[in-house]
């Protein structure tokens, strides 16, 4: 159980069953009155949010949450198979959960599965992925400037912004937290 | 974090504040900061240090100066509470505390304001003042019943609430729309809800306190302070109580108090302002951090 004054922003908790985690946090309290503690909140499971106040004396639930090293196998169709390494156990998990972290799974990459009692809710994918631009307007020579974009293709299909002087067949580093262009590798 | 500007602001700010009552009559003093027992209230929880606590206030160490025969007292000096962590609150904060014997809530409301304008002035702050998206005028004031306010923006009787409600009410619904266009006092309290305040001769429903809001913030918190020693010990013995049933520590009455309650004390107000509250208005911040050195 955790108490109100554990609270704070990134705590993952559990609420009729579900897990949340803490978007937003503050703590309100008149000088001579009772705190409040204030927080936003996202569904683990649903993305959907809410707000909710919890007193001094209110307990919470703390999730079972388990995260497990997985390595991503292969697609079919819509969904992806994880395996683990060592007991080669496999996790299929439908394309609608990953969302737009389907587009930057690359076989036999490292992954982290979360688990919340027992049924995998989410992936957790290295922060950074190199990808090869399969499709673009050719590079415009001298504007290094990253603040203009242009759209461009992976191999995959997935469409990303990038700068002007990215050309076809160049390696580019996406965040796949945000799927934001990051750098340029290498040219192609 | 804390800027130059607001290191110099700080310092701008205390130096006006000890000037304004240097120029009253009032007497600068320092009591402990490590006490033997802090002073019971409902919902301050104090910060154990060594066999002691630190102090939540210096109120009941001001009194007993009060009461020892100095009649006009003011002190500036770091405060501890347990638990207040956010944009509002730290659990060290400075806080001015003044008390003057022969007075009432009424009169040290008025002594505030002088206090804030003569900031302001000694600032050569432009009238009005910019903070959070409003524009305050410090040289006026609005002064409200505690019934009234909450008539304006709610559609509950203060004093049909609990105090949990009360405070819920408080927090989500009126102290945000209060002091949006100059300092709001917020007057009359329950009787419930002031501890050390007197109850109103004219009306024992009434507590004679009041707390500050300017841009939605509680700057400062005064009372008509309670000067009778069975009423106090009788507040402190419930409050010990309310703690006691809510799982949290009943610090020891404070016997030091009450005997100088016994021997005769005057009537007396006091209030208690934040600084960094204020400088935070001042700053045109609505992060505590801003303004603290941390």
């Amino acid at each position: 159980m955790y108490s109100a004054s554990d609270l704070r922003k990134g705590l993952k908790i559990e609420i009729d069953g579900a897990p949340w985690q803490v978007t937003d946090f503050d703590f309100c309290k008149p000088g001579k009155g009772q705190a409040l503690y204030r927080c936003k909140m996202k569904n683990m499971i649903s993305g959907i949010t809410m707000d909710k106040t919890y007193r001094a004396n209110d307990k919470i639930d703390k999730p079972t949450l388990e995260e497990r090293d997985f390595i991503f196998s292969y697609a079919e169709d819509t969904t992806f198979i994880f395996s683990d390494n060592e007991t080669y156990e496999e996790v299929r998990l439908d394309g609608e959960m990953l969302g737009e972290q389907k587009w930057f799974l690359i076989e036999n990459m490292d992954c982290k599965i979360l688990n919340f009692n027992g049924q995998p809710i989410g992936v957790t994918l290295p922060n950074f992925i190199e990808k090869e631009i399969a499709e673009t307007e050719p590079g415009v020579r001298g504007d290094t400037a990253t603040n203009v974009t242009k759209s461009a293709r992976i191999d995959n299909g997935y469409e990303i912004q990038v700068p002007l002087f990215i050309n076809e067949g160049d390696t580019i580093k996406i965040d796949t937290r945000t799927g934001e262009y990051s750098e340029r590798v290498s040219k192609g | 974090m804390q800027s130059l500007s607001t290191l110099l602001l700080r310092s701008d700010v205390l130096r006006l504040i000890r000037t304004f009552f240097d120029e009253r009559d009032y007497l600068e003093v320092q009591t402990p900061v490590s006490v033997e027992t802090p002073a019971l209230e409902d919902y301050i929880d104090a910060i154990p240090a060594d066999s002691q606590w630190l102090r939540t206030s210096p109120e009941l160490h001001m009194k007993r100066l009060i009461q020892a025969g100095h009649p006009r007292l003011f002190q500036i000096g770091p405060c501890f509470r347990a638990g207040e962590y956010g944009t509002r609150h730290r659990p060290e904060f400075t806080m001015l505390e003044w008390y003057c014997a022969n007075a009432d809530y009424r009169d040290i409301l008025q002594e505030t304001q002088d206090l804030l304008q003569a900031v302001a002035t000694g600032l050569a702050r432009p009238e009005p003042l910019a903070c959070l998206n409003e524009t305050i005028d410090l040289g006026t004031c609005e002064v409200c019943t505690v019934r009234e306010t909450f008539a304006k923006f709610t559609d509950a009787d203060p004093a049909a609430l609990s105090t949990t409600e009360f405070d819920r009410l408080l927090v989500e619904t009126v102290e945000p729309r209060l002091g949006r266009d100059c300092p709001f006092y917020m007057i009359d309290y329950p009787a419930a809800m002031a501890a050390l305040a007197r109850t109103s001769p004219a009306d024992p429903s009434i507590a004679e306190r009041w707390e500050l809001y300017i841009a939605g913030l509680e700057i400062a918190n005064a009372y008509s302070e309670l000067v009778d020693p069975v009423e106090q010990r009788r507040r402190f013995e419930a409050c010990a109580e309310l703690r006691r049933r809510d799982g949290r520590e009943a610090y020891p009455i404070d016997e030091k108090f009450l005997a100088a309650l016994e021997a005769g004390m005057p009537p007396t107000a006091g209030c208690a302002l934040g600084i960094d509250r204020l400088l935070m208005v001042l700053a045109n911040t609505d992060d505590i951090a801003d303004v603290l050195f941390e």
